[in-house]
């Protein structure tokens, strides 16, 4: 039977143990994904013992403590605090979310953070995004209309607005997209749920003339109908919002145009 | 400093920053046919704008009767008359076709029953000069800001803008007097880059972070003030920073003012909706300065709730469900998930905390950057959104005044740069000698290997603002502010990286974060300690009036470090057209 590792170079190794130095009695151990471009190294994973009578209650909290406190080298990226820039999606506990809003409470026994899955690794939690940012672009994410009012807004039933609802929220943190098993396998051109949750909310935008020409656009074997409903996206996103539905909207209006 | 390989760039003009004004300016650069770079130490969409929630402030009158004099007359009032009467007039005459042209980029705005955009009621907007609550905030649910920034987002894709993203900016390169552009490093591979420019227009936003809560976010470090600074140039008013009454207790998460525009309110341990007391007409809807001082003075004399008495509560839960879910379904997430609270049962915990700098670089209402001395300019340099100080939200911001600022001025700027640069002008020669000196500071914080870490400075940096340079001044906390915070200044002689790498070497960015943040803070409480009367959100103990015969004045304040030089300069008492005529000072009463 055919073998298959990771190369060499790739392995995750066991990495250094920080041990706590406050004397705490209540400490959690937190195993995080560590990898240097620059030191020639393979990746590892760390261990740190945290004191948890210090520390608020989500997991970007454990993550500002280690790097304020214990190590400051850690990189992760990280903006808002409270769940809208998208900034620090992430693997925590195997599954992905946004570090600013996961409670570590909901995690049982050693808590443990990875970037997120699939992605090229930039340095420790910090994954490359900018191929997903291609394609956010390819969809031409704005309003094409034909309107010639200008001194006006175009006027949008309270109905209409409601379609937007459920998409228009999306922060691209990309926690859907890389919990999704097609994504991984053809992310170089399957759209994946977070593009495709924005090309549904410029599709459905009923002040859009050019619905036709963007269904048509996403109407590909590739582009689209990788998807599998697997459901992974909806499961994965941390807002709430349901981008298997809209894919599945988006394949039953091209079913019944 | 030859060690670092230098990557060099020409452009016509630069932006840095990619928030709501960066953007927007962006836009209107690359429709003029500019070549423009848009530098942004993270994802333009990341950027803080998409904080925003309430709404943005213009006269559609989608919901009533409304006119721009009106908004002029209260942003006049709300910024205490510190605010440029040139630059309102413009900021809100241009208002509604802005909403208008965002409408049309696609921001899916909330709407009224025939179709039009939503306006909801905010704190400070009034009908009629003062008489009577007006509708004139335009919202998208309690998301106007990410709707507003990922729609700007998309036509900058849409107008090929080019974007160098998670690039650091170090330092402007300033030559006789002039701004050639600046330096960056790409925190993707390590480099450093040299972008020239006939124009740079900074967009980097306020510096929040240089209090311990706040609803800014981590990367909230106002780096262009600090370029700014370290070019020698001053920057204004940094003694107005904005206490917004409704953070959440304990986390700082924003909970918006578009609460109490669709009629939550607050209460003391008593019962009582105490803003009745302090701001009879405007009660829950006075200015966000004003809101914030009664909520302090309720906490002081033993009214707060909780366990330590520390904070009041904002109701909403008798507001109708199905409002909730359509105007306000972000903050129910957010109280659920920073305060445990299921808004349509019980009231949020809220406390004043630190939202906004009505303080920044100073510039003329066509964004044009100040030297101070009189209304001269820098040339080659511009500034707009919370970095700039333009000035007009003077002492104090109205509610949903940041957003129209962002984009009014983010048009101004990229008019005024296609007015004065012509696409495609060669680049003159500068030395090295700019280079040399910013590689200098960077090499020499990233090779520093003292005592103190980072993260230790920048909290008692933090502690020393909240505690000395709060809601409520005195001489003598203001005397300590300007004591401690140098100590935290002087402990960066000592300080500490251990991370020594140049990709996504976030321990070095944390530092040089702080080295901008610590610059503004001293620049902040020494303009605070100078000043010696209350106006908007500077509200001295020991100076309790308004005193316009001395200080209807911007503070002008250079800092090279450790010490500061304050000046003033004129507010300017005059409008723009005759369309509208100059509002002279009155009292303040909501």
């Amino acid at each position: 039977m055919v073998q298959i590792n990771l190369p060499k170079n790739s392995e995750v190794q066991k990495g250094k143990y920080y041990q706590d130095k406050t004397g705490s009695k209540n400490i959690r151990k937190v195993n995080v994904y560590r990898w240097d471009p620059s030191d020639g190294e393979n990746p590892r994973v760390d261990t740190y013992e945290v004191d948890m009578d210090n520390c608020p209650s989500k997991v970007l909290d454990i993550l500002n403590k280690i790097k304020n406190e214990i190590d400051p080298s850690l990189a992760y990226r990280r903006s808002c605090a409270h769940g809208v820039c998208g900034s620090c999606a992430m693997n925590m506990d195997g599954k992905n979310g946004l570090a600013c809003t996961k409670p570590h409470s909901e995690i049982d026994g050693d808590i443990n953070i990875y970037p997120l899955p699939h992605l090229k690794v930039k340095k420790d939690l910090i994954g490359d995004l900018s191929g997903l940012y291609k394609q956010y672009q390819s969809i031409e994410p704005w309003l094409k209309t034909n309107t010639k009012v200008e001194t006006t807004e175009i006027i949008q039933s309270k109905k209409d607005r409601e379609k937007l609802d459920g998409a228009y929220e999306c922060i691209m943190c990309a926690c859907c997209s890389t919990s999704c098993p097609s994504y991984w396998w053809n992310g170089d051109k399957y759209l994946g749920p977070a593009v495709l949750l924005q090309a549904y909310r410029w599709i459905v935008d009923s002040r859009d003339d050019e619905r036709k020409e963007r269904l048509k656009k996403v109407a590909d074997e590739l582009k689209l109908y990788r998807c599998h409903t697997i459901m992974n996206c909806t499961n994965a996103c941390p807002k709430g919002l349901n981008p298997a539905k809209a894919i599945a909207e988006l394949k039953k209006m091209l079913a019944t145009s | 400093m030859s060690s670092y390989k230098i990557i060099d760039h020409e452009y016509d003009v630069i932006v840095l920053g990619a928030g709501g004004s960066g953007l927007r300016a962006a836009v209107g650069l690359s429709e003029a046919g500019l070549k423009t770079a848009c530098i942004s130490k993270v994802f333009p969409t990341r950027s803080h704008t998409s904080a925003a929630q309430g709404g943005i402030s213009a006269s559609l009158g989608n919901m009533g009767e409304d006119d721009w004099r009106w908004h002029m007359y209260d942003t006049v009032k709300g910024a205490d008359w510190l605010g440029d009467q040139d630059s309102i007039e413009y900021l809100c005459k241009e208002a509604p076709a802005a909403v208008i042209e965002l409408e049309k980029y696609g921001v899916p705005f909330s709407r009224t029953d025939d179709g039009k955009i939503y306006q909801r009621p905010f704190g400070g907007m009034t009908k009629n000069y003062g008489n009577g609550i007006v509708q004139r905030t335009c919202a998208a649910a309690d998301r106007t800001g990410h709707a507003i920034l990922h729609t700007l987002y998309g036509q900058a894709l849409k107008h090929n803008t080019e974007f160098f993203i998670e690039y650091f900016a170090l330092d402007l390169l300033m030559k006789d007097g002039e701004c050639k552009g600046l330096i960056a490093w790409n925190l993707n591979d390590g480099t450093i880059h040299r972008f020239r420019a006939h124009s740079t227009i900074i967009a980097t936003g306020g510096y929040g972070k240089a209090y311990y809560s706040a609803t800014s976010a981590h990367t909230c470090t106002g780096d262009g003030n600090a370029m700014v600074l370290r070019a020698g140039l001053p920057l204004q008013d940094m003694e107005f920073v904005q206490f917004h009454p409704t953070g959440i207790y304990g986390h700082g998460t924003l909970i918006s003012e578009g609460v109490r525009g669709e009629g939550g309110y607050l209460v003391n341990s008593k019962g009582e909706r105490f803003m009745e007391r302090y701001a009879p007409k405007a009660k829950d809807l006075a200015s966000r300065d004003v809101v914030s001082r009664s909520m302090s003075i309720e906490i002081n004399e033993g009214r707060g709730v909780g366990k330590e008495q520390d904070h009041v509560y904002l109701h909403l839960s008798h507001l109708d469900k199905s409002i909730i879910e359509s105007r306000l379904p972000g903050i129910t997430e957010a109280a659920r998930l920073f305060a445990n609270v299921d808004v349509t049962k019980e009231p949020i915990p809220v406390v004043p905390t630190v939202h906004y700098n009505m303080g920044g670089i100073p510039t003329n209402y066509k964004a044009e950057v100040l030297t101070g001395n009189d209304s001269e300019t820098v040339p080659g340099l511009m500034a707009i959104g919370e970095a700039a100080c333009v000035s007009v939200h003077g002492a104090n911001r109205l509610g949903s005044n940041s957003l129209i600022d962002l984009v009014v001025f983010g048009r101004a700027a990229a008019k005024r740069a296609a007015e004065i640069v012509k696409p495609g002008t060669p680049h003159e020669n500068i030395g090295e000698t700019e280079t040399e000196k910013c590689l200098e500071r960077f090499d020499k914080l990233r090779n520093s290997n003292g005592e103190n870490s980072t993260a230790e400075l920048r909290l008692s940096m933090q502690k020393t603002m909240q505690s000395k340079c709060a809601v409520f001044r005195t001489e003598k906390t203001l005397k300590e502010g300007a004591d401690d915070i140098r100590k935290a200044y002087d402990g960066m002689g000592s300080i500490s990286v251990k991370d020594k790498s140049l990709v996504f070497n976030t321990d070095l960015v944390e530092t040089l974060e702080y080295d901008n943040l610590i610059r503004q803070a001293i620049t902040t409480v020494d303009s605070a300690y100078n000043r010696q009367e209350s106006r908007g959100a500077h509200a001295r103990e020991d100076f309790p009036k308004r005193d316009d015969e001395k200080f209807m004045q911007h503070t002008v304040a250079w800092c090279n470090g450790r010490d500061t030089k304050i000046d003033y300069r004129p507010v300017t008492k005059t409008t723009l057209t005759n369309e509208v005529q100059y509002f002279p000072p009155q009292e303040r009463v909501y």
